[in-house]
């Protein structure tokens, strides 16, 4: 589905992905772990070039989409919804009218069917009722699940998330999660997942792959990945607490 | 040997400091082209959308940016402009006083006002006020991802954000400029009157007489002009901002500055293009 092919990108003169190559295969959870500046959000960037690779490619399919300008590109990332580290909601408009942004751009739907459609996916997430309220008014937690509104309305084919859990309560943590899972299971969504959070890695991913200084140690299922005998993986799962023990069961915090 | 690469190495540290002054120039030089050029893309950009004003969406942002340019900048406007009459009058009155011609002031006021202080004036204001916000809120956008939320959207932010900035500032700048021509005018009548004992309809009669149409054209001229450069600046400062707050008050002086020099000099081309 999403394919890096040798990418590299250099930012402020510091290399922060040497020479990368690893396929999104369709309708997987795929989480990309690693510690602060390892290039992880970087990686996700350039499949929706928000980024360009210095050398090699990024393709969605057949397109590529790290060479596209234009109508193409809109069209590219019209198959891409986008959950912002921040939510990045627009201050400015209401959450009705942020979840409701893209509908109003891109589609003919009368205001009827756009109400409909915007309450739908904000009942998803439990935010029907701050519909009036501005972004300013919400905690962090609520700012993300209506910037999940957002990136889920258009019904995309891929979503990526940009840290979904960090900073919420652990509740609201495993309510993201849960969307997360559900989207894969019931309507097939492959979804991209970068974070620092192991359990939650763990929990939803069918692949999980660790950057660390811009290159792969590692891209395994989540029970081979806890396996690893690769050293930076090794700690990076102890610094969690999570031990080798047997197999990962989703949504069992067993190996803690 | 060891004397002669001394001198030269010490000739190098004298000639040193002037040849990286000279390196750092050229590439600020080659800087200020390369952003010039980004931005005049990015305006020509936003104005190939303006035919996309026709949608409900985008007429509300430009109705907001309108009223955000216009009506909230008129109470500085009104100082400055009043004021700068004032003072205008009061100078080319006491000179004219000397020569007994101080009933000229109302052509000095007029023609000053209207050809340049009227635009000049409403430029730096609007650039200090209105720029300097939209640099602010772009920036804001920018460093917390929103304008990359944006473009994934699809929903250009030349479209969405600069061309109602731009087709505001452009529309407004020459009404508040009309607006403080006709306030300065007002401020120098009652100096003249009340300072200077030029009967006030003397003063009216005397500003209307002698001011051309030409005056007034290309007064307005220069302050759609100078709405564009205003607009242009500060978006594209706003839209490249990095670096979290700092940038953002990098952003937001770097639109006073770089507004104020180009309305000085702008303003010098057309003048010099016009009347000479």
């Amino acid at each position: 589905m999403i394919t890096f092919e040798n990418v590299t990108k250099k930012l402020g003169g510091k290399t922060v992905l040497d020479g990368i190559s690893f396929e999104v295969p369709k309708g997987e959870t795929f989480v990309i772990v690693g510690l602060s500046g390892a290039g992880k959000s970087v990686t996700l960037k350039h499949m929706v070039q928000l980024l360009i690779p210095d050398r090699g490619s990024v393709r969605i399919g057949t397109d590529i989409i790290s060479e596209a300008r234009g109508m193409d590109l809109e069209r590219m990332r019209g198959r891409f919804g986008v959950l912002f580290q921040g939510a990045a909601l627009l201050q400015w408009l209401s959450v009705f009218e942020n979840v409701a942004l893209p509908l109003r751009e891109h589609t003919s739907l009368t205001e009827e069917d756009i109400k409909k459609k915007v309450l739908e996916k904000l009942r998803l997430l439990n935010m029907e009722d701050a519909v009036d309220k501005f972004p300013s008014d919400l905690s962090g937690g609520m700012q993300k699940r209506v910037g999940l509104a957002r990136a889920i309305v258009m019904d995309p084919e891929i979503i990526l998330y940009d840290e979904p859990t960090s900073g919420l309560d652990p509740v609201t943590s495993r309510l993201i999660d849960q969307l997360i899972e559900n989207l894969r299971t019931e309507l097939g969504i492959t979804s991209v997942v970068v974070t620092h959070d192991l359990h939650s890695a763990l929990s939803i991913g069918t692949q999980i792959m660790m950057i660390d200084g811009g290159k792969i140690v590692e891209n395994a299922a989540p029970n081979d990945f806890i396996q690893s005998k690769n050293e930076i993986v090794k700690r990076f799962l102890e610094s969690q607490y999570i031990t080798r023990r047997g197999a990962w069961e989703k949504g069992m915090e067993s190996h803690v | 040997m060891k004397n002669i690469a001394s001198e030269h190495q010490q000739r190098m540290s004298y000639l040193d400091l002037p040849i990286r002054s000279f390196r750092r120039l050229g590439r600020l030089i080659l800087l200020a082209c390369h952003d010039m050029g980004h931005a005049l893309i990015m305006a020509g950009s936003a104005t190939l959308y303006i035919r996309t004003l026709w949608k409900p969406r985008a007429r509300h942002e430009l109705a907001t940016q309108l009223y955000i340019t216009g009506i909230k900048s008129l109470g500085v406007i009104t100082v400055v402009a009043f004021f700068t009459g004032m003072i205008l009058a009061l100078q080319t009155g006491l000179e004219l006083r000397r020569f007994g011609q101080e009933v000229n002031i109302g052509t000095a006021v007029t023609v000053v006002m209207i050809r340049e202080m009227g635009p000049f004036m409403t430029g730096l204001i609007i650039a200090a006020s209105v720029g300097s916000a939209i640099a602010a809120q772009l920036g804001t956008m920018a460093v917390s991802e929103e304008i990359s939320a944006l473009e994934v959207m699809s929903i250009n932010p030349n479209r969405f954000l600069v061309m109602p900035r731009l087709v505001a500032l452009a529309i407004m700048m020459p009404i508040l400029t009309v607006y403080t021509n006709l306030l300065g005018i007002l401020g120098g009548g009652i100096v003249g009157s009340t300072q200077l004992g030029v009967d006030f309809y003397a003063y009216i009669d005397n500003a209307t007489r002698y001011a051309e149409n030409k005056d007034l054209y290309v007064g307005l001229l220069k302050a759609v002009v100078f709405g564009i450069i205003i607009a242009t600046v500060a978006c594209f400062q706003g839209l490249t901002t990095r670096e979290g707050a700092v940038g953002v008050g990098r952003a937001t002086r770097q639109t006073v500055i770089i507004s104020f020099l180009l309305i000085l000099v702008v303003g010098y081309i057309i003048t010099r293009l016009f009347y000479i």
